[in-house]
């Protein structure tokens, strides 16, 4: 077969088995009860507004996504505060014992949630966090350290280290060269961190089912997990919830795509 | 103003320390203390809901109860079946969305994008998803086989290995993408200067994948199937909005069993000896793993 032919098929076939699925419950969520419920179900929705409004005022949507701002926002920044000068310290200074830090943060990263599900609900019980937001958050930065430090630190490996040694021999400490000097300078890594870290915590489920129990603490995962009618399963509500929850995930990806790639393949190529 | 290496040094090195300082105890308190706190509980007999039993120390009584737990077995079973069936898939698919992306075309940052769109959904939304496409009465499924003899509607869900393979499928549809980008970066460091010479030889589309792209893909995807089984052996939110183990126990996979044991029956010890088993296996996978992969980059910088 011919190339070009080859490449096109494959293009359409991907594309739209990605985007296909996820189709039917924006086309959902935009039809009336009547139009879900008919036997067959129709294909296009008449573009009623009902769901959205009705999952917004009847079914704490406004609430997920508020809880879900705030905890995404918060385990972004307080992961990068606490990731960029360990991914600095790793990469640039001597500290004894590197590659066991290295070793045990590997580590962490493959533990399944369910090893430290039992003692971190204890813990957060002991300090008075469960239905906290900020509960989730703590265990949210430590799960999405070793990633970041990862990435920032090949990130902070791959820069000249020439403008650092001048603003050494200057006599700036570590601390003056990583906010002055570095710091600027890798911004695209940190970007690429703090999307991943962002899309991390805005879909976590697990330790946000356990930790967080009132709705109005809830964020949006646990609350379409958990999604559920008086009477019957509503489809429609929770489609336009669906929707969005997704929208900005997929306002991320078109926007940064390239980070998001060079983010995940770092590992890869550099492991 | 210069001051004394010697101190220079000494000033670097307690920097280093008050840098990685924070990391380490966050590390240290939400992820270590939790994972050896875990073990310990797994060695007790512990009842949340009942705190008159008190804990009692039982030494590794729970591990051999879970070696003759039927339905641990059966978690075990479908687990592994779950792993091997998603991870194949994955592989497969990534490897065909890698060659798509890794081509240059057109409008490839869009596709690109569009084919990361399934891996940024969050999982539970994807569940309810495939969960709603597969409904009996109002489903995607149904209405695309049957469209008018709403008579034939099949309740797929309901079967336990057709859910089984609905979960496969969802995951697969959710993280192939993944697997594609680490595959892709693998693509990315295989020089062109190959493809050339092999052109010159007269070799064509598929020898040179055959015989040069494969070959060379090695290491990442021994890589991409480290992370991928890794993370299939983690397997919860899928199961837990899509079946709920159910039909019967034929998608009772052991996180979802060891949740259940946890947080819904209060068996602190017995669901700890559970979910560190779990992390006992995930351990040994991926050093075998590790131990493959050195080797393959080992024979890549032989040659």
């Amino acid at each position: 077969m011919n190339r070009r032919l080859l490449l096109l098929l494959g293009i359409v076939t991907t594309v739209g088995l990605s985007l296909l699925p996820f189709l039917w419950f924006l086309l959902t969520s935009f039809k009336s009860q009547a139009e879900i419920e008919a036997a067959p179900p129709t294909w296009w929705p008449s573009g009623s507004l009902s769901f959205y409004r009705s999952a917004l005022f009847d079914h704490h949507l406004f609430d997920y996504v508020a809880n879900s701002v705030v905890v995404a926002g918060s385990t972004t920044l307080l992961a990068l505060l606490i990731a960029i000068p360990a991914a600095y310290a790793l990469a640039r200074l001597p500290i004894p014992g590197k590659q066991g830090i290295l070793a045990v943060l590997l580590c962490v990263s493959m533990f399944p949630q369910m090893a430290i599900a039992g003692p971190v609900w204890r813990l957060l019980d002991a300090i008075g966090g469960l239905n906290h937001r900020w509960g989730v958050v703590l265990p949210y930065v430590a799960l999405t350290l070793p990633l970041a430090i990862w990435i920032l630190a090949s990130f902070f490996k791959e820069l000249p280290p020439e403008l650092e040694d001048a603003a050494r021999v200057d006599g700036c400490g570590p601390w003056a060269t990583l906010l002055r000097i570095t710091l600027p300078l890798a911004a695209p890594g940190i970007f690429t961190a703090a999307i991943l870290i962002l899309i991390y915590a805005w879909n976590e489920f697990f330790f946000a089912l356990l930790i967080l129990t009132q709705p109005e603490q809830q964020t949006l995962p646990v609350g379409i997990a958990l999604f559920q009618g008086e009477f019957t399963m509503p489809w429609g509500e929770l489609a336009a919830a669906s929707v969005v929850a997704t929208l900005p995930l997929i306002v991320v990806v078109l926007l940064c795509q390239r980070w998001i790639v060079s983010g995940l393949s770092a590992g890869a190529v550099k492991g | 103003m210069t001051s004394s290496p010697r101190l220079a040094r000494h000033r670097d090195s307690l920097a280093a320390w008050t840098m990685v300082a924070p990391a380490l105890l966050v590390t240290l308190v939400f992820a270590l203390y939790p994972v050896l706190d875990s073990f310990w509980l797994s060695l007790h007999h512990i009842f949340v809901g009942i705190p008159s039993l008190g804990r009692s120390f039982v030494g590794l009584e729970n591990y051999l109860d879970l070696l003759r737990d039927p339905v641990a077995h059966q978690a075990f079973l479908v687990t592994l079946a779950f792993v091997v069936l998603s991870t194949v898939l994955e592989l497969a698919c990534g490897l065909v969305i890698a060659l798509v992306i890794h081509e240059r075309f057109r409008g490839r940052g869009l596709v690109r994008a569009a084919i990361l769109i399934p891996w940024a959904i969050p999982t539970v939304v994807a569940s309810q998803l495939w969960r709603y496409i597969f409904n009996d009465q109002y489903g995607f499924a149904n209405l695309l086989l049957f469209g008018n003899r709403v008579a034939e509607y099949v309740p797929w869900l309901a079967y336990p290995s057709v859910a089984f393979g609905i979960i496969v499928l969802a995951d697969v549809w959710k993280t192939s993408s993944f697997a594609a980008l680490l595959i892709l970066a693998g693509l990315q460091v295989i020089s062109d200067d190959l493809y050339d010479a092999a052109k010159v030889d007269g070799a064509g589309l598929r020898q040179r994948f055959w015989h040069i792209t494969l070959p060379l893909l090695k290491p990442a995807l021994l890589l991409a199937l480290l992370f991928r089984t890794m993370d299939a052996f983690r397997v919860f939110d899928l199961v837990f909005v899509m079946t709920q183990g159910g039909p019967g126990d034929a998608t009772q996979v052991l996180q979802f069993y060891g949740y259940q044991t946890l947080f819904t029956e209060g068996r602190l010890g017995y669901g700890s000896a559970i979910s560190f088993a779990v992390f006992l296996m995930i351990l040994a996978l991926s050093l075998i793993y590790l131990r493959a992969i050195g080797s393959s980059l080992l024979e890549r910088s032989r040659t």
